[in-house]
């Protein structure tokens, strides 16, 4: 069974952008990385603790800030978990569950409204 | 050994709903291919078609193995024509659904992904029809800590 973790993590397109800056650069601060990213500092900080809770990075205090690196164990896990199919299919399930979420919502609303139709 | 690939999601909707998303041809081409020209009944046999892949329009040929309605699904894929679907030509995927209170627990697994007669390439393809967004990111890890597959 795959770690429901680690795919959120890496299941959002901004924080694989993250990702991949971060394999690119090694290590760095969220403000270096808020630098390269079209994204807020606070949202650069938001994505790392997501990865960083999905143990995808690590973390290291350096002076006031602190230093983000990619931890190559884990990705290599990420990796391989995600091999060609397993990565079709998590994505496929995601879109499926996206699909049938805004039905039901879609067929709830329609019912409220035929049961309140003053609404 | 047939290597199995599993993965389940839970769905905030009823069990209903999410069959239909996962069994019905015009709910099917949201989230996979986009045409579905085969019944999804025991014994359908027909084909999906990808319009648009690196590649152009590919089709596969489906023979649906086995429905449960309500409950579970599987079919098998990607046999050569002309052949009946086998576990030695195909790829099974099967879809089971299970109800938890309001919301859907939903397990896919398929199995045999190996047997298949694609090469590398044109599994690097069907990534990448699939996985657009994945790709970037998929290809820097095989590259980087494969340490074989190189990002083209």
């Amino acid at each position: 069974m795959s770690d429901e973790r680690l795919w959120a993590a890496v299941g959002e397109p901004s924080r694989r952008r993250l990702l991949d800056v971060l394999v690119e650069v090694g290590a760095a601060t969220p403000t270096t990385l808020a630098k390269r990213l079209p994204f807020s500092r606070q949202a650069v900080s938001k994505h790392l603790a997501v990865l960083l809770d999905a143990g995808l990075v690590s973390a290291q205090r350096e002076g006031r800030e602190v230093r983000y690196a990619v931890r190559p164990e884990r990705l290599a896990v990420a990796a391989d978990e995600m091999s060609v199919a397993a990565a079709a299919w998590r994505a496929r399930m995601l879109v499926i569950k996206r699909i049938a979420e805004e039905s039901h919502r879609a067929e709830r609303d329609a019912e409220i409204g035929r049961a309140h139709p003053d609404r | 050994m047939a290597t199995a690939i599993a993965q389940e999601i839970v769905i905030e909707a009823p069990l209903d709903v999410v069959w239909r998303t996962v069994t019905e041809p015009d709910q099917i081409s949201r989230w996979f291919v986009d045409d579905v020209n085969v019944e999804i009944a025991p014994g359908g046999r027909g084909s999906v078609t990808f319009r648009e892949t690196p590649s152009g329009p590919r089709t596969f040929n489906v023979t649906v193995v086995s429905v449960e309605p309500q409950r579970s699904w599987a079919y098998r894929w990607n046999h050569p024509d002309g052949a009946e679907a086998t576990e030695h030509n195909s790829t099974l995927v099967e879809f089971t659904l299970t109800a938890e209170g309001e919301r859907t627990r939903l397990r896919v697994v398929e199995t045999g992904v190996e047997q298949t007669s694609w090469s590398v390439q044109e599994q690097d393809e069907y990534a990448a029809d699939h996985n657009r967004g994945w790709t970037t990111i998929l290809a820097r890890l095989d590259g980087l800590f494969a340490g074989e597959r190189v990002a083209s």
